[in-house]
């Protein structure tokens, strides 16, 4: 069993450039990675002895909304710049230790890399943070919607700038 | 002279008594063979978490009510646990002795939903009357507890809604009297009913490995023989108070880790979760209902992941604040919808009509799937 801290410590040493910082944030501290990178570290997690992270608890898109606000002629806010974040909860049942990664991608191009080859779950969570938010994960084999329609073209439902469309397939949404 | 053949695509549902809901599996066969299976889910989609950014965090617990509707008691238990964990509160004994009694008896109401209509979709009918007559004195124990029979909102950050009514304990005692005997009566009219058995075991089976793999939790994942149960080993409440066993699969009447296994697991989960209600009717202490908490819920800025043994498996919520009074973000990892994605893995090589007794054996809520 390893504390979080331990666990930032040998992943900065074996992942220099790809571990940025670890956040001590309340309740659960976070260690922040390289997007794109996301996919080796998490192999070495579950691989390598004293690791042996088996499980993915859950994975969790964020819209960090810390770009600028624009607000619009109607009222509402758009949001450009600033980053998206996705949030990984590690868990061994082996060792009985957790850890939360962190990685943050930019609003407008979010490519973060899949996990779904280091654990099967991620896959209907990356889906799903796809269908929220718009991450792009590279290397996932089926990036599709999942709980939104699949003709949904309104954007991305949980960003804090969404906006509701007018019609859906010709039927009136605000009633 | 060759015949040409080709693959056929069947859709199962959205409207189809065993999906379990509104589920619709697309399913590619050679002949009765399946190829693949590929689940289509979203038409229960009430946008939980975009609604829980607007709420204040208790006007959140009305909503996970409505997640797992045949276990909403464990879904208010599983928030206030987290929640309570996030602002440092610590709650009366005689308040978590109540969750755990009421969370056992709701495991139990789940587990007999499951088991029955498991029945009904392998063609066994009338167990599925036998469970729904128990479930029906449970759900009366809660509106008894609370005024609700199925989306109760009892439990509440820092507390309970309302006490036990003075008649509870006897009238729980007498339930849990009247049903012991009815768990045997369920094993000899479904658990080892030989046609029962025939469907069931050798089909869908789940190695322990995959399990892992694909995150899946609880019963099934308990049934390919991990012994691994939340409330033994992420403790919370007062679970550690109590002696009860963690039931494993064994492949008994098949391989291990197939659909008899996870379904038998069930039965005797119910067996100790009765264990668990007469040990905490025992020792439950008399006390306040309620802690003081600030009347503005509002956590330090950061993040939480909180998770419980819900009837279904790991039921995790994922806080994020930012310091207001509403959260920043709430995902909620359901069990149902991570023990889904092992499905199709399961289904392949198997026939169509197993499709059905695999569905029935991960027992799936498509309310918590789609949120």
């Amino acid at each position: 069993m390893k504390t979080r801290e331990e666990i930032f410590n040998s992943l900065k040493q074996e992942f220099p450039r790809d571990v940025l910082e670890f956040q001590n944030v309340p309740v659960e501290p976070v260690i922040t990675v390289n997007p794109l990178a996301i996919n080796k570290i998490c192999h070495f997690l579950r691989d390598v002895e004293g690791f042996e992270f088996d499980t993915l608890m859950c994975l969790s898109g964020i819209d960090d909304a810390n770009g600028e606000k624009i607000t619009e002629a109607d009222g509402t806010v758009t949001i450009k710049g600033g980053v998206l974040s996705v949030y990984y909860h590690l868990y061994s049942i082996k060792l009985n230790h957790k850890v939360t990664l962190k990685v943050s991608a930019s609003r407008e191009n979010p490519e973060v890399e899949s996990v779904e080859s280091i654990w099967k779950c991620a896959d209907w969570h990356e889906r799903e943070a796809y269908d929220m938010f718009g991450f792009i994960f590279l290397h996932h084999p089926d990036l599709r919607r999942i709980l939104m329609p699949y003709d949904w073209e309104a954007g991305y439902p949980l960003r804090k700038d969404y906006k509701n469309p007018e019609f859906y397939q010709g039927i009136k949404i605000p009633y | 002279m060759a015949f040409k053949t080709e693959e056929m695509i069947l859709n199962m549902g959205p409207q189809h008594p065993s999906t379990h809901g509104v589920l619709r599996l697309e399913v590619e066969l050679d002949g009765e063979l399946i190829i693949s299976v590929k689940p289509h889910i979203g038409y229960l989609h009430r946008c939980f978490e975009k609604h829980c950014e607007a709420m204040t965090y208790p006007q959140v617990i009305p909503y996970t009510d409505r997640m797992d509707y045949l276990a909403s008691m464990y879904n208010n238990f599983g928030y206030v646990v987290t929640m309570e964990r996030f602002l440092n509160i610590q709650v009366p004994e005689r308040v978590e002795y109540i969750r755990v009694i009421m969370g056992e008896l709701q495991r139990i109401a789940s587990h007999l939903v499951a088991l029955g209509t498991y029945g009904v979709d392998i063609g066994a009918f009338t167990p599925f009357l036998y469970c729904f007559r128990d479930r029906e004195k449970i759900l009366s124990l809660f509106e008894m507890t609370c005024g609700a029979r199925l989306l109760y909102n009892y439990m509440w950050i820092g507390g309970l809604s309302h006490d036990l009514h003075p008649d509870f304990i006897p009238a729980c005692k007498e339930f849990l009297r009247y049903f012991k005997p009815n768990i045997t009566e369920l094993n000899n009219l479904l658990s080892f009913n030989k046609i029962f058995i025939e469907r069931t075991a050798n089909v869908g089976i789940l190695p322990a490995e995959t399990a892992i793999n694909y995150g899946v939790t609880g019963p099934n994942l308990r049934g390919s023989g991990v012994k691994y149960d939340l409330r033994r080993n992420d403790q919370y409440s007062v679970y550690d108070r109590f002696d009860f066993e963690i039931p494993v699969g064994t492949g008994a009447n098949g391989t291990l880790g197939d659909c008899w296994d996870r379904y038998y697991v069930r039965v005797r989960e119910m067996e100790e979760s009765i264990k668990i209600i007469e040990q905490a009717l025992e020792q439950l202490p008399e006390g306040d209902i309620n802690t003081a908490i600030p009347k503005r819920i509002k956590p330090p800025a950061g993040s939480i992941y909180g998770r419980v043994e819900n009837p279904k498996g790991e039921l995790g919520y994922f806080i994020m604040s930012d310091g207001s009074t509403s959260p920043y973000r709430l995902k909620v990892r359901g069990p149902s919808f991570v023990n889904m994605t092992v499905f199709s893995e399961l289904c392949k090589g198997h026939l169509v009509a197993d499709v059905i007794a695999i569905l029935g054996s991960i027992d799936i809520v498509l309310g918590e799937i789609d949120r």
